[in-house]
């Protein structure tokens, strides 16, 4: 069954064409890479698919829901989670905080009932208070709920970023570069790491990655990007060896 | 959360039943103190200015702080409030009669101001910062040459004669009821979610909060409580006119809100404190009491050219504070922070769970 599929997609920022030709077809339960030279439009891409920017052209449906014209949060609660290339955390708030935030379109209670706190109030901040801690005891974070997120290493960052995009309760998640700066054990980690996840909460699972490693190892389809074009698109043994693709990107020798 | 790790400190913090007998001792002195005269009037006077200076505090915080804009828009709102308030009570309400309809007018009051706080709340939809700023402080000046138009109202000149309504027990009522109300507000996903707009508003939005309809509530309740201190306010003094809503009104109470601290309830009650009393401290008579011990020589000039003039110092001084605190310190006193006090006991526990659970989930992940 087709999860998302991306029709004809364009994007321009003023007179810079930076996607320009984007179709895509994601199956539901896929685990899916886009790769491609920097500024190649990977990450206009997530930001298209999610509402941050609305395409110029084309169209992109979650099932049957046409996501373009749609708020981020509108299409964050169609249960699309994401994470960032540069970590984008709440960083004055707590660990707790950043998992409960992205709870807001889960939690049912009305103003008024939060004012006073009354009704639903009790039980909904209980559950999502209990799902928060059960997300990052899974991230082996939960000992540092309390502690400020700027405060957290590197590492834990990167991992709490997960958490709260998971959180949101995807179907469909959107990891940005989740291994840039890992080291190779760490990297090793993580793709153990995404691939358990992805069992453990059912998720489809679009990355963007330059750590070849990590991506021929774990994706099962991969699609090239250059210049906002789409060069190749395939199984990872076809792409480590399209002439095109070697040409365009892989020629730099990064290829595992 | 994690303020100071003094033991004695600590424990303190940790008393819950503390808060609730300080409000139950209050309650019975706001009553007992003007029925008694236990303190002059000149006091009781402070002390309801502490109180609605500490809900103007709080409610600008909302906005100011939690959420990180910066509305010079209060005034404006105090002033709605006000004037709504006041008509009612001397044209509309039988207040001679029954007295006991105050709090209606009061409540009238916010409501109408809230009502303008969800029009301010949408150009925050698309503008953010410095030109939010701009439209809030428009915002500001056209309420005031708007009251200064109607005549019904009573143009410049305002409304005198105001009778006087707002007592103790009802400044320690609204001033208690606003603690409450922001404290279950900000502890709830809108109050969060106001919190992760200052932090960061796409990745907000992107987090699936609705940040429209967040900052719709937080304008509405930041202004609905404004209103309501306006209301007081104008009961108190007896008197308003478009002059008394100026920016310099605005101006006060940002500079409660950052020197107590932005995003924290115990530190906008502490900015309202300490700078009401300052300013009391430094009206010409009372300032000219304190340093009356100074030998002739510095006394004398320093009262001719400095004390006397006090009034119009406080238009140099104050903004120049303002500026001081928000360039040096930009956290004030509890900026970020809260007394234990204030925060459900639901959400400490949440953040102090130290213990993991059970084995129950095996990730294969851990640096
Ligand atoms: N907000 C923006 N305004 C103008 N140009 C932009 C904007 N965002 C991206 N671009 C441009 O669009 C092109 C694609 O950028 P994008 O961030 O999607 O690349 P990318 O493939 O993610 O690259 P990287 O691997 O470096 O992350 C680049 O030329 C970039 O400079
Ligand atoms: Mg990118």
């Amino acid at each position: 069954m087709t999860l998302l599929t991306a029709t004809k997609v364009k994007h321009y920022f003023g007179g810079l064409c930076a996607v320009a030709d984007f179709n895509l077809q994601l199956q539901s339960g896929e685990l899916m890479g886009i790769i491609g030279p920097n500024g190649a439009g990977k990450t206009t891409i997530f930001n298209l698919i999610t509402g941050v920017y609305r395409a110029s052209e084309g169209s992109i449906r979650l099932r049957d829901v046409e996501l373009v014209g749609k708020t981020p949060h509108q299409i964050t609660a169609l249960r699309v989670g994401r994470t960032f290339q540069n970590i984008r955390l709440f960083r004055d708030l707590s660990v707790l905080d950043n998992v409960r935030i992205a709870h807001y379109a889960q939690v049912h209670y009305s103003p008024l009932e939060a004012l006073l706190h009354i009704g639903r109030y009790r039980r909904e901040e209980q559950r999502i208070i209990d799902n928060s801690h059960r997300l990052l005891s899974i991230f082996k974070l939960e000992h540092l709920a309390g502690e400020t997120a700027k405060n957290l290493p590197y590492g834990s960052q990167r991992r709490l970023e997960i958490a709260r995009a998971l959180a949101i309760d995807p179907e469909l998640l959107l990891l940005d570069e989740p291994a840039a700066g890992m080291n190779p054990n760490e990297i090793d980690q993580l793709m153990e790491f995404i691939q358990w996840i992805r069992q453990e909460f059912k998720l489809t699972i679009l990355l963007i990655e330059h750590q070849m490693k990590l991506v021929m190892g774990i994706c099962e389809r991969i699609m090239v990007l250059d210049f906002g074009q789409t060069l190749s698109e395939g199984p990872p043994t076809v792409i480590q060896n399209d002439p095109k693709v070697l040409e365009a990107y892989l020629g730099e020798g990064s290829i595992g | 959360m994690n303020t100071m790790r003094n033991p004695g400190w600590e424990w303190l913090m940790a008393q819950r039943w503390i808060l609730p007998a300080l409000l139950l001792i209050g309650f019975g002195l706001a009553f007992a103190i003007p029925e008694y005269n236990l303190l002059n009037k000149y006091v009781q006077l402070v002390m309801m200015y502490v109180g609605i200076n500490i809900i103007l505090t709080v409610s600008l915080n909302l906005v100011n702080g939690y959420m990180g804009e910066f509305s010079l828009a209060h005034a404006g709102f105090m002033a709605v409030g006000a004037y709504t308030a006041a008509l009612l009570t001397q044209k509309v309400l039988p207040i001679a009669d029954y007295p006991g309809l105050f709090p209606l007018a009061v409540l009238a009051g916010g409501l109408m101001a809230a009502l303008l706080g969800l029009i301010v709340a949408i150009p925050s939809f698309k503008v953010r910062g410095d030109y939010l700023a701009i439209i809030t402080l428009a915002f500001l000046m056209i309420v005031k040459s708007v009251i200064e138009n109607i005549d019904y109202i009573g143009g410049p000149r305002g409304i005198p004669g105001i009778k006087k309504l707002t007592t103790l027990p009802w400044v320690f009522f609204w001033t208690v009821a606003t603690i409450w109300v922001v404290r279950n507000f900000v502890y709830s996903k809108y109050g969060r979610g106001v919190l992760s707009i200052r932090e960061d508003e796409i990745a907000s939005d992107l987090m699936s909060v609705n940040t429209r309809r967040v900052k719709f509530l937080a304008f509405m309740v930041s202004s609905f409580f404004a209103g309501v201190a306006g209301a007081l306010f104008a009961h108190l003094l007896q008197f308003i006119s478009p002059r008394v809503f100026d920016i310099i009104k605005t101006t006060d109470v940002l500079i409660m809100v950052y020197l107590g601290g932005i995003a924290s309830i115990s530190g906008s009650i502490l900015g309202a404190v300490l700078y009401t009393v300052l300013l009391e401290v430094l009206r010409p008579s009372n300032f000219a009491a304190l340093v009356s011990w100074l030998p002739d020589v510095i006394f004398d000039p320093l009262n001719q050219y400095f004390i006397r003039h006090l009034g119009v110092w406080r238009m140099v001084i104050m903004p120049l504070a303002l500026v001081l605190v928000m360039l040096y310190w930009p956290r004030g006193i509890m900026g970020l922070r809260e007394f234990r006090w204030f925060v459900p006991k639901r959400d400490l526990d949440a953040h102090h769970r130290h213990v993991a659970h059970g084995g129950s989930h095996d990730a294969p992940h851990g640096h």
